[in-house]
């Protein structure tokens, strides 16, 4: 089945936040930005911002009603500043006005004077002095110290990958209208309404029932929604308590990139010790993570990257440590992959450090070291599969990867100004999110009583096509088609407390959640039927909108069925309640079963390297991914594309660079450039790995939004094999991403004089 | 008064809007939603319109960003939004997105739509993929919009050569009105009298984006008020008129015809909508130490003809127009007219080179273009410019004089390769540092070389200059 929103997206029919009618009145409202990365406030001059024309009034942190605080996991962010700013970028002040154009005019006029403050900008220099978000963590299995005596290879090196910026085609906004008795409905472009409701009602000074929150859908989101699209719904939800207007806020572009958290920069530094049969023995690793000016979700992030330290490996003796720094740039966020893709770009580093020194392949060591059913990860859960190998193997047959080699070897030495680069991708990537807690979900399941079903959920459609497969959960349910079922907006008041749709996980918890509703509400229907017919309950079934008694169709159809339901008082609503089972982490001992299963899968990425100019394509990705048993491949095998062209954006072009004084240079569309359609790979080939899927998986589907991003690391080192197979000389540095610059510097070394 | 036709409806907005965007217009006045708003510089296509006017008794459609369109600039047009496209059913070039889920958050599928229709309604053999270089889509990874594109192809075939529309119309691909639109255009006025204090606005694919505000108040008028938009020959040079588009730049048969292999280097300039609207003369007088259209005109030994507010004309070598960063020798009351180059007396070799982060629709961290009148063994005459490397677009003077009359030689070319290194002082900036861009362009100056006489020299022989001669 397609995307259900496919016909009203192409036909320009989809709503989104901006496209929401306005009502008459309502005020637009924008943001007045720090111009500084670390200062202190010493006046703030708004008479002239006040006079500007249409302007209804200016917000500032003194008009806060309730607590000034949006931290999400750490109270350590102000939703506009007081004393001093932290970054540049940071929301200072808001302006309201007629319009949009008239709030911008009014927010340029509003003149702040700073005193300026030490800048802080790299996470290693944040160590060096002591600023940290959260204390650091260590996770660590075996003993690396004995483990070291086992090793015939060392190897120590550091690993740097850069940020990354959403863009999502939709930028950050909100739309915030007053309701009677103080109650105001918020539609924010977010990712986690709840968490929009409820620091909206803390810094509004209110409790959480005054709060709606409705999302219909995002325009892309990948993570940047999660947490960083509440401050615009609170400004708009203040600015509404403030006037009782309707209230819209929508950040232009280059207000989002330069306001908006990115992906986490890390640098890193690995010790990587092998036996003589290249087993890895030993990996310890110290993570500096790039947290910006607040914790915003880099604690969790920092988690991920702790429980995905060994990527697709099994290796005895691991001591990983992360240190969380605080830096005066915008808060880093949430981004596809979340931390993991920052530590397997580590372990990939250490792994082609290790095969330079030993002038072997790489995917010698790698294969070497896959996991295999009943390796404990170092965090404690027991690897439950052999996908790790399956993939690998599946991909070296399927893709034929040892005569692909020889050909790239033949090209290599025919061709003198173009080289082509292969390299191999395992990935292993933990689902659910590792805060146990967050692990549950529900449904709101309507039948009306003309047979058409209404369903709600905590999901937050972004493309993702988490709606699709509900609706195909309910259809396979109720065995009706799907022009029965409406999948209704994500609101607050009919799905409370629910957590992000993140993590991969919003099919997971929420189509379980509908299974549950769905099946009580079956078992209701079947007794009716069984009342009707004067049959055995056991002997009912539905299918294709009629009633099987004994297999056998009856004349009762789906209609009829529950409008007799609806007539003998039955009820025709359901709330299912899913919480993950199996799942536990003690973060004492920093042991645990965090995951509900892993994803597994395995890439082999081929790129073409133009050695005159420094540029490159990718000419193929060739996949072997682990969906269990795909509920919707159309759907999923879109995820893993669209993943990997993120992936191989982050490891090339998407170079997020700032001044020393913190000032982004990339700050807009003309400066950071994503692929487009000429730099995505000339193929992506995906092939399912043959597996029945685990129970726990939505139908044993499993779930596919995050894991593929990292495939796209395998273009760095196949680019890296593409220079080195030109400049023989080329020595390796592990730094993402690997820009047309980078490439052209290695190609070309600077000689010593 | 503005005029002009939004999908089926006629217009008129009051000349004090003409700064506005057509974007916002579309959007916040007539309540079209299914434009989208993305960036608002013409760097992502969800805002993707098509724009359609006569041009020589033809309707012609063209997509166009309308976050960049001030209104004046829809004056006399027909603007086809999403909404204008639809019929009863989805349409072909819809499902084919559908069908191939082609779509996922769906925030930019209008633009592409719109922009897959422009390639059905045109009239060039490209593919249409290649109507696709303006269109940044972040969820998809492409690879099922280029399956859509595909069957785009196909549902072109299958169209009635030169009456696209009509064919489109008769399938019921394209909503009947369309069929009108030709004869209700004729009918509105397009362009108004020249007023003094005006603004002048080509393309306005920049000032849109620096200066919106300003615009919003200034009083405006088209370059086409006052500049030809075509190109025109007389005895012995080509005349290009500073208003003609850069689609219709590349693509003109006569610059085609005396530069060989001129437009396939249309790809590599901006993207399709923004060729639709930008102008050569503007990419000039924006002065971009990197324009790819100077660049490109510098070493065609380009002239320009000003023409000032009196009507009084001077002639003026593109390469004396730059005097500094975004300082020209041009008075506040002169424009371009025309860009005027010498017809070759024999055949001439002609390349151009762009290095960016991405291939397709970005600025250029080093461009290079060479001409070269040669018979293969002695370089007659040669022009070579650079972009990025200097405060404004650079002809090579002392490499160019330099290699003028030598021989095709390596040696030449190594002794070459140093003078370019002491004319040229590229900064350090987001586009890269000043070592990559010597390096790079010390590369480009090299592949010319080898694109253009690859008899005369080996790849190998070029390897060993580029390796021997490191930057400092």
């Amino acid at each position: 089945m397609k995307n259900f929103d496919s016909g009203s997206h192409v036909t320009g029919k989809s709503v989104y936040l901006d496209d929401i009618q306005e009502i008459k009145g309502t005020l637009h409202a924008a943001v007045v930005f720090s111009e500084k990365a670390h200062a202190r406030i010493v006046n703030m001059d708004l008479s002239k911002a006040k006079r500007s024309e249409g302007v209804a009034g200016i917000l500032t942190a003194k008009d806060i009603t309730g607590e000034n605080q949006i931290g999400g996991i750490i109270p350590d962010e102000p939703l506009l500043a007081e004393e001093e700013v932290h970054f540049i970028g940071q929301p200072v002040a808001v302006v309201v006005a007629e319009d949009h154009l008239l709030a911008r005019a009014a927010a340029r006029l509003v003149e702040v004077e700073y005193e300026e403050l030490e800048v802080i900008l790299s996470p290693r220099k944040a160590k060096e002095a002591g600023q940290f978000l959260v204390p650091p963590r260590t996770f660590a299995s075996g003993n690396t110290e004995k483990g070291l005596s086992g090793c015939k290879y060392i190897f120590s090196g550091s690993a740097d990958s850069g940020a990354q910026e959403h863009l999502y085609l939709e930028t950050q906004g909100s739309y915030a209208i007053p309701l009677e008795n103080n109650n105001i409905k918020i539609y924010s472009s977010t990712q986690g309404p709840t968490m929009v409701q409820k620091i909206t009602a803390q810094v509004l000074g209110l409790s959480m029932h005054h709060i709606e929150v409705d999302v219909t859908r995002l325009g892309g989101a990948f993570g940047g929604k999660e947490d960083q699209a509440t401050p615009w719904a609170v400004m708009a939800a203040l600015a509404v308590q403030k006037f009782n207007k309707p209230v819209k806020l929508i950040l232009e572009r280059e207000e989002d990139i330069k306001a908006t958290g990115k992906r986490h920069p890390y640098s890193s530094d690995f010790t990587i010790g092998l036996d003589s049969d290249l087993k890895i023995r030993l990996f310890e690793v110290e993570y500096y993570q790039n947290g910006g000016a607040a914790a915003d979700l880099s604690p969790a992030i920092m988690e991920r990257t702790l429980f995905h330290v060994t990527n697709s490996y099994f290796i005895p003796n691991v001591k990983a440590t992360a240190y969380s720094c605080k830096t005066n740039l915008p808060p880093f966020t949430a981004f596809r992959g979340f931390g993991g893709p920052q530590a397997m770009f580590v372990i990939e580093s250490a792994i082609a450090l290790a095969a330079e020194e030993l002038k072997i392949d790489k995917d010698v060591i790698q294969q070497k070291n896959l996991l295999r059913k009943g390796n404990i990860f170092h965090y404690g859960q027991v690897c439950d599969s052999n996908n790790a190998v399956k993939s690998w193997d599946e991909s070296q047959s399927e893709f034929k990867l040892t005569k692909e080699k020889q050909e790239i070897e033949r090209y290599n030495l025919e061709n003198i100004f173009t080289k082509k680069g292969l390299s191999l991708m395992p990935v292993c990537f933990g689902i659910s999110f590792t805060k146990t807690p967050m692990n549950q979900a529900r449904a709101l399941v309507h039948i009306y009583q003309d047979g058409s079903i209404g369903i709600s959920t905590g999901a937050i459609e972004m493309g993702q096509g988490v709606n699709t497969k509900l609706m195909q959960v309910a259809s396979g349910i109720f065995s009706v088609g799907i022009s029965r079922i409406k999948i209704e907006s994500t609101n607050t008041t009919r799905v409370a407390n629910t957590s992000p749709t993140a993590a991969s996980s919003g099919a997971d918890l929420n189509g379980n959640a509908l299974l549950m509703a769905g099946k009580q509400l079956l078992g209701r229907l079947k007794k009716t039927a069984s009342e009707i017919l004067n049959a055995e309950v056991t002997n009912i079934s539905l299918k294709d909108e009629m009633v099987f008694n004994d297999n056998k169709k009856t004349d009762l159809s789906w209609e009829e069925l529950v409008e007799a339901a609806f007539l003998k008082r039955v009820k025709l609503s359901e709330i299912g309640h899913y919480s993950t089972p199996v799942i536990n982490f003690d973060k004492k001992t920093e042991k645990g079963h965090p995951f509900t299963y892993h994803v597994y899968g395995a890439a082999a990425v081929t790129v073409k390297l133009d050695c005159a100019r420094g540029i490159y394509e990718t000419e193929s990705v060739k996949i072997v991914h682990d969906f269990g048993n795909s509920m919707n491949l159309d759907i999923d095998k879109g995820q893993v594309e669209g993943a990997v062209v993120q992936g191989i954006g982050w490891m090339t072009v998407e170079e997020i660079l700032w001044d020393e004084r913190g000032r982004l240079l990339a700050d807009s569309l003309s400066k950071y450039k994503i692929p487009d359609i000429f730099a995505a790979p000339k193929v992506i080939e995906i092939r399912p790995l043959d597996t029945k899927g685990p129970k726990l998986a939505l139908l044993r589907s499993k779930a596919v939004g995050e894991p593929p991003f990292m495939y796209g690391i395998g273009v760095f080192f196949a680019l890296q094999n593409s220079i080195k197979a030109f400049n023989p000389e080329y020595r390796p540095e592990y730094n993402s991403p690997l820009t047309p610059e980078k490439v052209l510097m290695s190609l070309y070394p600077k000689k010593n004089k | 008064m503005i005029e002009f036709i939004l999908n089926d409806r006629f217009i008129r907005v009051d000349q004090a809007k003409e700064g506005m965007s057509l974007l916002d217009f579309i959007r916040k006045e007539m309540n079209l939603t299914g434009t989208k708003t993305g960036c608002r510089e013409g760097d992502c296509g969800a805002c993707t319109v098509l724009a359609g006017e006569i041009i020589n008794n033809r309707l012609v459609y063209r997509s166009v960003v309308s976050c960049l369109t001030p209104l004046i600039n829809a004056k006399g047009k027909h603007i086809v939004t999403i909404e204008g496209l639809n019929t009863a059913e989805i349409n072909p070039v819809q499902k084919s997105i559908a069908d191939n889920s082609a779509t996922q958050c769906g925030f930019c599928t209008p633009g592409f739509v719109v922009s897959l229709t422009d390639h059905m309604l045109s009239n060039h053999d490209k593919d249409a993929v290649h109507s696709l270089s303006g269109n940044i889509c972040r969820c998809t990874g492409y690879k099922s919009i280029e399956k859509a594109a595909k069957k785009v192809d196909e549902l072109k075939d299958t169209l009635k050569k030169g009456n696209e529309i009509g064919s489109m119309v008769e399938k019921g691909w394209l909503p009947h009105y369309f069929l009108e639109i030709k004869e209700r255009l004729l009918k509105i006025s397009s362009d108004k009298p020249k007023d003094r204090n005006s603004q002048i606005i080509g393309g306005a694919t920049d000032l849109m984006v620096q200066k919106p505000g300003e615009l919003l108040v200034s009083k405006l008028v088209r370059i086409t008020s006052f500049v030809p938009d075509t190109v025109e020959i007389s005895d012995d040079r080509i005349f290009i008129g500073a208003g003609i588009k850069m689609n219709d730049f590349f693509e003109n048969k006569y610059l085609n015809r005396y530069f060989p292999g001129l437009s396939e280097y249309l790809e590599l300039i901006a993207s399709s909508q923004i060729r639709n609207m930008a102008t050569p003369g503007g990419n000039i007088v924006n002065a971009s130490p990197i324009g790819d259209i100077s660049v490109l005109l510098l070493a065609l030994n380009a002239d320009l003809i000003l023409e000032s507010e009196e009507g009084s004309e001077r002639q003026l070598k593109l390469r004396d127009l730059f005097l500094d960063y975004k300082k020209l020798d041009l008075k506040p009351s002169e424009r371009i007219k025309y860009i005027t180059i010498e017809i070759p007396a024999q055949s001439v070799l002609f390349n151009f080179e762009k290095v960016s982060k991405r291939t397709h629709l970005d600025i250029a961290s080093v461009n290079s273009s060479v001409c070269i009148c040669s018979d293969g063994k002695i370089i007659n005459e040669i022009y070579i410019s650079a972009g990025g490397v200097a405060p404004y677009p650079k002809l090579l003077v002392k490499t160019s004089d330099f290699l003028k009359g030598k021989e095709l030689s390596i040696d030449h070319l190594n002794t070459a390769l140093d003078i370019i290194q002491e004319e040229i002082f590229p900064i350090s900036d987001i586009r890269g540092s000043a070592e990559y861009k010597r390096t790079l362009l010390r590369q480009l100056f090299l592949m010319h070389f080898v694109k253009l006489f690859p008899q005369n020299f080996s790849q190998k022989k070029i390897l060993s200059l580029m390796l021997t001669n490191a930057v400092i």
